[in-house]
């Protein structure tokens, strides 16, 4: 009798347990369940670089104007927008409809603010922000900037989509100082931030904004119509190994993985239940940075001996593995877009280990050992050190091949201290499209010594004086022609390498549809059937 | 007793100042910037410079430990660098998920292993007692994320019976928050059993050689009686160690389980707060975790009392 019972209830509970798992599988219709690439832990995109702030960013607040799938500026929250013949005055006007989250209407202070603080934080915006004179506020729904000089960059910088994002907040948000975190997430994007469910390493929540207008054209990159589609979003934060992801997303426990391991993107490919999205046709970067402080490589012979040494090829197959996901890209703006060229790249994409062998000879390298650093723990650029290793060791190098942890990499590449005293000689990276496709936010290009920002600190007077020309080069012809030499320049004195583009996967559940070139991590316009 | 009480609960005191001022100091001598990375991939130095600024980092080393240490006795664990959120907010969002999948694990340790152990015990040398054995080591060698795969491939994807990761909160109903734990606990419990199974073995094993075993045997008392009443009675204060043992040991973390079974746990707080360098978290965790290991040891010394009336304090 006992055992019959026990026997009864154990099948009762297999049965439920199925039921419920069948359940769980078919999903809610009405919410989407993300796996993002990272954790979440920053929720002020202005403050801080990172791509998940930046992505959370576009759930929740909107943009002055979008970059499409082609790179091309679009209107957003502006409506139309205006410049004086001498390109000093430009007028805005702000779309009819627009509302934050909170029911105020979005006003042209609130731009104002936003921009003053973004223009405090980005690269892109400290640089327009050194054209600006002022900005005023002529109507609740326009805007006026003033420059002192003519920029030519002024709408590629309004409609920046990556970090960082000139993203629109209140003006009571946005009038915290720019180097102290938000504590108020209020937006005027697609959704709204569920701040009381958000649990940092759990899970990110996200409800739709039903008062959102979307524009009437259709998504493309970060421009056109923004449409919520679904109830409901959650980002899955605590879901970080990639075995355990697909197995999630094989049984229907979630709907899209955002970054697809490498390693799993055949196992994906052949699940008749699942898709791979091609979301992304531009991909990111890889690079070699220098550190040009420190010999030997404040020695440009030495550098471009690296360069010549650094075959892509090497690097793409080690790295990604599935030829579909990369190519090889002379240029050093992300290939396809706009200012992308080969110019000077010579020096790489036709040299081989003979030339670098005899570029590193006549460069007078000491026989410094070189500190590359190796991030363990980063999968998507592991192995790209080993290669870089080989490499230079072939060419004539001796390396010190330093393993640690991405964040140990990140703390110890802001040193500036000589390698054999905790600094370093060279790091690989990646970066993605947005952020280097025009020599103004391309960090490597750069090129101001140790008054400029990024890690290296290259110094070249040169490509400075060309950069220069650039932000104020107002014709598109002259701007490309900048660019060129520009990059001409850079490839002369190898402020960096790159290394070849790849494609990060995304993958997805067949029920999942609308999706559209976003060159980012988007997640509007996405339906669940 | 009472005294014995106090006087633990006090020398608690100075347990966790040690590991306070080791912490803090160790922290800071290893390698990482959390204010670079807070920046992020493309923050110019000057920006990093200005965050570590605003986050006291800049400050000398000792300052930095008065501040926090202040901040420590009024029962302050600071603000995540990362998150910001109060440290003890933080623990307390994670500790339901740990504390569920370590006691669920113990429960199904403890229920499987030492009725095994006992088992193997008494029949000492037999084929079951081999296995056992046998059992034991494979328990102890197979990776936990190894078992964690063949799991949820077998249960979850082929079987479809089980979620495959995740964690739901018990306030959301009984179920599904079970049902979420089952594969967790069971894949941890594994190395568990094989534990505490050895220990209780050997521990059942000493005492069925004992006189009083033999005397009872001689008062015709029935074996079942024996070897449960007089034998493991008189075999659990090894066995009550190692499960103490195991408990502070699961409480303090499971990273591994935690991040296949993506649950959002004090283990996975800790590798991201380690990451991230998150000085305060750090710090606040490793604490709570030093306060776990002592509060746990206490209450096994204490149970001694209960489980051997010859132990007195």
């Amino acid at each position: 009798m006992t055992i019959s019972r026990f026997s009864a209830a154990a099948v009762l509970a297999a049965a439920v347990a199925a039921a419920s798992g069948a359940a769980l599988a078919q999903g809610d219709p009405k919410v989407l369940r993300i796996v993002p690439h990272s954790n979440l832990s920053i929720l002020d995109p202005v403050w801080t670089t990172a791509y998940m702030s930046r992505n959370h960013g576009y759930m929740i607040y909107d943009t002055l104007f979008g970059t499409d799938e082609k790179a091309q500026i679009r209107p957003q929250m502006v409506e139309e927008w205006s410049a004086s013949p001498d390109k000093r005055l430009w007028t805005f006007k702000l779309r009819k409809g627009l509302e934050f989250h909170d029911g105020r209407p979005v006003a042209s202070e609130d731009v104002v603010a936003s921009l003053a603080r973004w223009g405090k934080r980005d690269a892109m915006g400290v640089a327009l922000f050194t054209f600006v004179d002022r900005m005023d506020t002529p109507a609740p729904d326009t805007f006026r900037i003033f420059l002192r000089e003519a920029c030519g960059f002024l709408l590629e910088a309004l409609g920046k989509p990556s970090s960082n994002v000139p993203f629109i907040m209140p003006k009571r948000v946005a009038e915290t100082d720019a180097f102290k975190q938000i504590d108020d997430y209020t937006g005027s994007g697609p959704y709204i931030f569920k701040r009381d469910e958000f649990k940092p390493g759990d899970k990110a929540v996200y409800v739709k904004n039903p008062k959102y207008v979307p524009r009437k054209e259709p998504p493309s990159g970060t421009a056109g119509g923004k449409h919520a589609y679904v109830e409901r979003v959650e980002w899955n934060l605590a879901l970080r190994d990639a075995q355990a992801q697909v197995n999630a997303l094989q049984k229907g426990e979630v709907d899209i993985i955002e970054s697809l391991a490498f390693e799993h993107y055949e196992t994906v490919k052949k699940d008749p239940a699942l898709q791979l999205p091609n979301f992304d046709i531009l991909g990111l970067q890889f690079m070699a940075r220098f550190n040009h402080l420190h010999k030997p490589f404040d020695n440009p012979a030495v550098r471009r001996a690296v360069a010549a040494a650094f075959a892509q090829e090497p690097f793409l197959k080690a790295q990604v593995g599935v030829k579909e996901l990369y190519n090889t890209c002379a240029s050093m703006f992300t290939c396809g877009t706009p200012y992308a060229s080969s110019a000077g790249s010579d020096i790489q994409s036709k040299s081989n280990m003979k030339k670098a062998q005899e570029l590193l000879k006549a460069s007078g390298y000491d026989g410094t050992p070189i500190v590359i650093m190796k991030p363990t723990d980063l999968v998507t650029i592991t192995k790209l050190p080993d290669v870089a290793t080989q490499l230079l060791r072939q060419a004539g190098f001796k390396v010190d091949l330093q393993a640690m942890d991405w964040q140990t990499l990140v703390g110890r590449r802001a040193k500036k201290d000589p390698p054999d005293k905790g600094g370093w000689h060279m790091f690989l990276t990646a970066w993605q499209a947005h952020d280097i496709w025009n020599p103004i936010p391309n960090a490597a290009l750069d090129t101001r010594g140790e008054a400029s920002g990024w890690f290296g600190w290259g110094k070249d007077d040169r490509i400075v004086e060309l950069r220069n020309q650039f932000m104020r080069e107002t014709d598109e012809a002259k701007k490309k022609k900048l660019a060129e030499a520009i990059q001409a320049r850079a490839f002369e004195v190898a402020t960096h390498v790159p290394l070849g583009e790849y494609r990060s996967p995304m993958a997805a559940r067949k029920n999942i549809a609308g999706f559209f070139v976003s060159n980012g991590n988007l997640y509007w316009n996405l339906k669940k059937n | 007793m009472y005294s014995f009480l106090a006087r633990r609960l006090l020398a608690t005191i100075p347990v966790l100042l040690v590991v306070a001022v080791l912490v803090f100091l160790l922290l800071r001598l290893t390698p990482g910037d959390p204010a670079a990375i807070l920046a992020g991939d493309a923050a110019s130095t000057e920006q990093i410079a200005r965050i570590r600024a605003s986050l006291g980092l800049d400050r000398p080393i000792l300052v930095q430990f008065g501040i926090w240490f202040g901040n420590l006795l009024s029962g302050d664990l600071g603000e995540s660098f990362y998150y910001k959120q109060r440290v003890t907010d933080l623990i307390g969002q994670r500790l339901e998920p740990t504390v569920s999948l370590a006691a669920f694990t113990i429960l199904i340790a403890v229920l499987v292993s030492v009725p095994l152990g006992v088992a193997a015990a008494w029949r000492f040398g037999g084929w079951f007692d081999r296995m056992l054995m046998g059992f034991s080591v494979l328990g102890f060698s197979v990776p936990v994320f190894v078992l964690a795969y063949i799991l949820i491939w077998f249960v979850s994807l082929k079987l479809g019976l089980l979620p495959v990761q995740g964690y739901q909160r018990l306030a959301d109903g009984f179920w599904p928050y079970f049902r979420h734990l089952i594969l967790p606990s069971v894949t941890l419990s594994v190395i568990y059993i094989a534990l505490i199974a050895r220990v209780t073995r050997a521990s059942v094993l000493e005492a069925l050689g004992e006189d009083y075993i033999r005397t009872a045997r001689a008062k015709g008392l029935p074996e079942l009686r024996v070897v449960v009443r007089h034998a493991l009675a008189n075999a659990a204060v090894p066995i009550v160690t190692v499960i103490g043992i195991g408990v502070a040991l699961l409480i303090g973390g499971v990273v591994v389980t935690e991040s296949v079974y993506a649950i959002p746990g004090l283990g996975r707080l800790t590798v991201d707060a380690v990451l991230a360098r998150d000085f305060p978290t750090i710090q606040g965790v490793i604490l709570f975790f030093s306060f776990v290991y002592v509060l746990v040891n206490l209450l096994v010394d204490l149970s001694y009392v209960f489980l051997d009336p010859r132990i007195r304090y």
